[in-house]
């Protein structure tokens, strides 16, 4: 009977020592998800590598100075305009689609229907078919990385335009949605057939050219 | 007059029992959103370029991050934005595959090929660095890449 009660523990500084915790992973913490562009190389071609022959016309050549200015197709342009002037030349259809696996793709049957009002009609200089279409993209060395990311943006802008449009007409939904609920339910094959159309329907084929120094 | 002295008198304390509670409540929450950083950074935070077309990297551990930009200690490293780090030291491109083979030892084979390089790189860096690193990585045969930007406009 030496202790009448039980002496209470003091948790006056239990306060203090969640506060240090609470501060040092308030320090420590960084909830940023990493995010970007990002992009596939091509494979290191061989050393007998022949390059195959691609029409002139079916290149979008866009070449950045070393001031970051933009000179596509042999014009200059302000990097604001060059979305539509992509969108322009991959949506062109002015011929026949490369053959793959021995099966001609034809013509662009869908370049038409997803074309704007304010868009230029068919042009015989520009692109045969969507997935001929090649933008190449030409900088200097002293290129700003920064200017380089925006033509990049740009022209991926572009090609996802392109492609909400035409899940829109066919599927009733954007690329973006329906890639979305592919996510979601990676099981599902009929989604992924239809992504998979759209994807082959507007191949990205966005080549990086040595650059200048 | 007396009552009213009395009155002040009996100040009661704001009771902070709960403190330790809420406390606890916030210091969960960044435990568990917390992620450590793993290396020190030897250049100057770089100031990521902005676009629209960004996707979000998934699986961390396939992750391995180069770092381009400005030196912190110009004295050592030399000026200028095109300072490239692996790890935590400043190198240069001809030290990548190595940096990436290394990298692969930490994963299994089978997901060697999803491995993605990330390229934080400065606005200001000059894109003759970023493709000296890219011809390096394709040697490697590391072909997935992504250039870091924050998510934005764009413009």
């Amino acid at each position: 009977m030496a202790r009448r009660e039980n002496p209470e523990i003091n948790a006056g500084s239990m306060a203090d020592i969640a506060f240090l915790l609470l501060i040092f992973f308030l320090v420590t913490t960084t909830m940023n998800v990493d995010s970007g562009v990002s992009k596939k190389l091509s494979e290191k071609p061989p050393a007998d590598y022949v390059p195959p022959v691609i029409k002139e016309k079916n290149i979008f050549e866009v070449n950045i100075n070393r001031n970051n200015e933009l000179l596509v197709e042999g014009e200059r342009m302000e990097i604001k305009d060059l979305k539509d002037a992509a969108i322009a030349f991959i949506n062109n259809g002015g011929g026949e689609g490369k053959v793959e696996d021995g099966i001609a793709t034809g013509l662009c049957d869908y370049c038409n229907s997803v074309r704007k009002n304010d868009e230029p009609k068919t042009s015989e200089s520009s692109s045969d078919h969507p997935n001929k279409a090649i933008i190449t993209v030409q900088s200097d060395r002293l290129t700003e990385y920064g200017t380089y990311i925006k033509v990049q943006n740009e022209l991926l802008r572009a090609y996802t335009d392109l492609r909400n449009r035409l899940s829109n007409k066919r599927y009733g939904m954007s690329f973006d949605a329906l890639e979305e609920s592919y996510d979601g339910d990676k099981t599902n094959e009929a989604l992924r057939k239809k992504v998979e159309d759209i994807k082959t329907s507007y191949p990205q084929i966005i080549s990086d050219a040595e650059p200048t120094s | 007059m007396s009552k009213f002295r009395k009155k002040k008198k009996g100040m009661p304390a704001v009771n902070t029992a709960a403190l330790p509670d809420i406390v606890f409540m916030l210091l969960f929450f960044f435990m568990v959103t917390t992620t450590m950083r793993e290396t020190d950074l030897r250049i100057e935070n770089p100031r990521l370029p902005s676009a629209s077309e960004v996707k979000k990297l998934e699986h961390k551990s396939l992750v391995c991050t180069i770092y381009v930009g400005k030196s912190k200690d110009p004295n050592r490293d030399g000026v200028g934005y095109n300072k490239i780090q692996l790890n935590d030291k400043i190198a240069s491109a001809d030290q990548v595959p190595a940096f990436i083979i290394n990298a692969r030892t930490k994963v299994s084979e089978a997901e060697v090929p999803f491995m993605t390089t990330s390229i934080k790189a400065d606005k200001e860096s000059n894109v003759g660095t970023i493709t000296d690193i890219r011809i390096k990585l394709r040697d490697v045969n590391a072909l997935k890449i992504s250039y870091s930007a924050s998510k934005g406009a764009g413009n």
